[in-house]
């Protein structure tokens, strides 16, 4: 009995760090790439680890395209989104799960009726609102349509009702304003949906492809997921500049996951819990 | 006496209203700018032409006849369902497979966790990039495993016959990981007493996963399965970094998606790209009908 278990134990560990090779093998590839030299990425049989560590590819991304610029670009929409999100979605789900007002659950169901709608829908008009006011190929096109969550005020509004009506009904007698509730009472409560909104929001804006694609296609405005597209045209076989363009776009989300392991995980696994 | 009270009753039910609307004002203001007129304008100029000046003339139904007619339309259609249809279930299967074995009594599993989850949190455009590379049909790290068990090497994403199944394994390899995690905190909320009861009856591992795991599990499963048909149809980064416009195979990969973005921003066929996301919408739609006619069938509630 108790040999038959440690033999599937083993069998199960076997097949889960043959899961983990091809899981991460990408990653290492992409990372041994960018630190060998032009030549020896085309040597055949390809080399496994470089010869020489060199970090050539990565000056010759760094100087190929603004990619500090990007950087910074990528960087800056990522945390007005972010800061955005949680404010305009804060304030409205708060508002739809505990103030009571008219017209309030049709309006949520407009809301929650954008969640349902595939992206490519709104694209071209979005398009063309930017453009109309003349804000292609400038920051803001990076984030604006972003700021309006509908995720993220359906997630948020999740947390708020999770919390007993007893809480705000003292503050209230006590003639509280909401927003000062919102503040003091209810944001120290939904700490754990925040870092939630926080790490969905960062995750998706830094690594969102086509939006800005589509608005900002100058290389001193754009971000850093469709300036790889650019440096793929431009460095066509130049695959450890490549890879370290990789690298480099990665390695901020990896490291933001890795700290807030915990939260990422338990925030997705939450989605699939009903309630 | 009993008036002030009415009347202080009645200013705070006005000032509670009023800040009611005013917490959501700058989300509604955003998402009718940005969503819901928008829904509405692409509803409308799929039934126009947009032109390259973006001045937009009736055109009746034209633009769906059009779609009718368009072969390289049909065929991103067909491409898309081959996609979705082979990466779901597929994914469905081994994400299944890794929770169910992370759900056993071993060591390590916070570890297999994070680094199955790896993909899900990195960028697809980065990750595509370095598919490409191993895929690359002369200096590939595919190719030289294939040359090194003695078979003759191939072009992998040039070939129309295998780009796109190249391109569902990394679909496939992208998501499983997030999936496996939503699937395995259900399967952590299934109690231990059935299995135990399972266990008395001689009911061997693998009877208990499908008599047991998978009916209690049925409500997760089918948010997966919904989840991930909707991202399927949708798939879009990894084609356009993996295979160019001056690739071979780039009609047997391209999909609505890819059809729709360069119809829209490449050619400046806009309303033409208006009908056609509105095609993807109704299939959309039309799949996730027919997926939650059919959960009556097998998701149990309890």
């Amino acid at each position: 009995m108790k040999r038959t278990s440690s033999y599937k134990k083993l069998l199960t560990h076997l097949i889960l760090i043959a899961g983990i090779g091809i899981t991460a093998l990408p990653f290492l590839w992409m990372l041994c790439t960018s630190f060998k030299t032009k030549g020896e990425s085309m040597a055949i049989p390809p080399t496994i680890l470089p010869e020489r560590f060199v970090t050539e590819a990565y000056y010759n991304v760094l100087t190929a395209l603004p990619f500090g610029r990007i950087y910074m670009n990528t960087i800056f929409s990522t945390v007005i989104t972010v800061a955005g999100q949680v404010m305009i979605c804060t304030l409205a789900a708060y508002s739809f799960a505990r103030i009571r007002f008219p017209g309030r659950d049709i309006l949520f169901l407009v809301v929650l009726s954008v969640l349902m709608v595939p992206g490519q829908i709104f694209l071209v008009p979005q398009y063309l609102i930017i453009q109309k006011v003349g804000l292609l190929d400038t920051m803001p096109a990076l984030f604006l349509p972003n700021l309006f969550s509908a995720f993220g005020t359906f997630m948020m509004r999740q947390f708020f009702l999770s919390l007993p009506d007893e809480l705000e009904e003292a503050a209230i007698l006590d003639g509280c304003g909401r927003f000062q509730i919102l503040i003091k009472i209810m944001m120290p409560l939904v700490k754990s949906g925040v870092v939630a909104l926080v790490i969905f929001t960062a995750k998706f804006a830094w690594n969102d492809f086509m939006w800005p694609l589509i608005v900002n296609t100058s290389t001193t405005k754009m971000t850093l997921a469709p300036a790889l597209s650019t440096l793929q045209g431009q460095h066509l076989n130049d695959y450890p500049a490549q890879m370290a363009g990789a690298v480099l776009a990665v390695i901020p989300m990896i490291v933001l996951f890795f700290v807030f392991q915990k939260q990422f995980i338990e925030g997705v696994a939450h989605t699939g819990v009903k309630g | 006496m009993q008036g002030t009270t009415k009347k202080k009753i009645a200013k705070r039910q006005w000032k509670e209203w009023g800040e009611g609307y005013l917490f959501i004002t700058p989300l509604l203001l955003g998402i009718f700018i940005f969503y819901i007129f928008p829904f509405i304008q692409n509803f409308w100029f799929s039934f126009n032409e947009v032109n390259k000046f973006n001045v937009a003339t009736f055109y009746g139904l034209n633009n769906y006849i059009e779609m009718f007619k368009d072969k390289e339309l049909w065929r991103a259609l067909g491409n898309t369902l081959l996609y979705v249809g082979i990466t779901v279930p597929l994914g469905l299967a081994l994400s299944l497979f890794v929770a169910a074995l992370l759900n056993t009594k071993i060591r390590g599993t916070s570890f297999y966790r994070t680094i199955y989850f790896l993909p899900s949190v990195t960028m697809s455009a980065a990750v595509a990039m370095v598919w490409r590379w191993i895929y690359n049909e002369q200096y590939g790290l595919l190719n030289a495993a294939v040359k090194a068990l003695g078979l003759s090497p191939h072009g992998w994403i040039t070939d129309p016959k295998t780009a796109l199944f190249m391109v569902m394994i990394v679909g496939i390899w992208g998501t499983v990981g997030y999936n496996m995690i939503i699937l395995l905190a259900g399967m952590q909320g299934i109690s231990r007493s059935y299995y135990e009861a399972a266990a008395v009856d001689g009911a061997s591992g693998i009877r208990q996963f499908f008599k047991i795991t998978v009916p209690m599990l049925s409500p997760t499963i089918f948010f997966v399965l919904i989840t991930s048909v909707i991202s399927g149809f949708q798939v879009f980064d990894t084609i356009y970094m993996m295979v160019g416009k001056a690739n071979t195979a780039y009609r047997s990969t391209q999909t609505l998606v890819m059809i729709f973005y360069r119809n829209a921003f490449d050619y400046g066929h806009k309303g033409y790209a208006a009908a056609i996301s509105i095609l993807i919408f109704s299939i959309i739609m039309l799949v996730t009908v027919i997926q939650m006619i059919g959960q009556r069938k097998w998701v149990n509630y309890d």
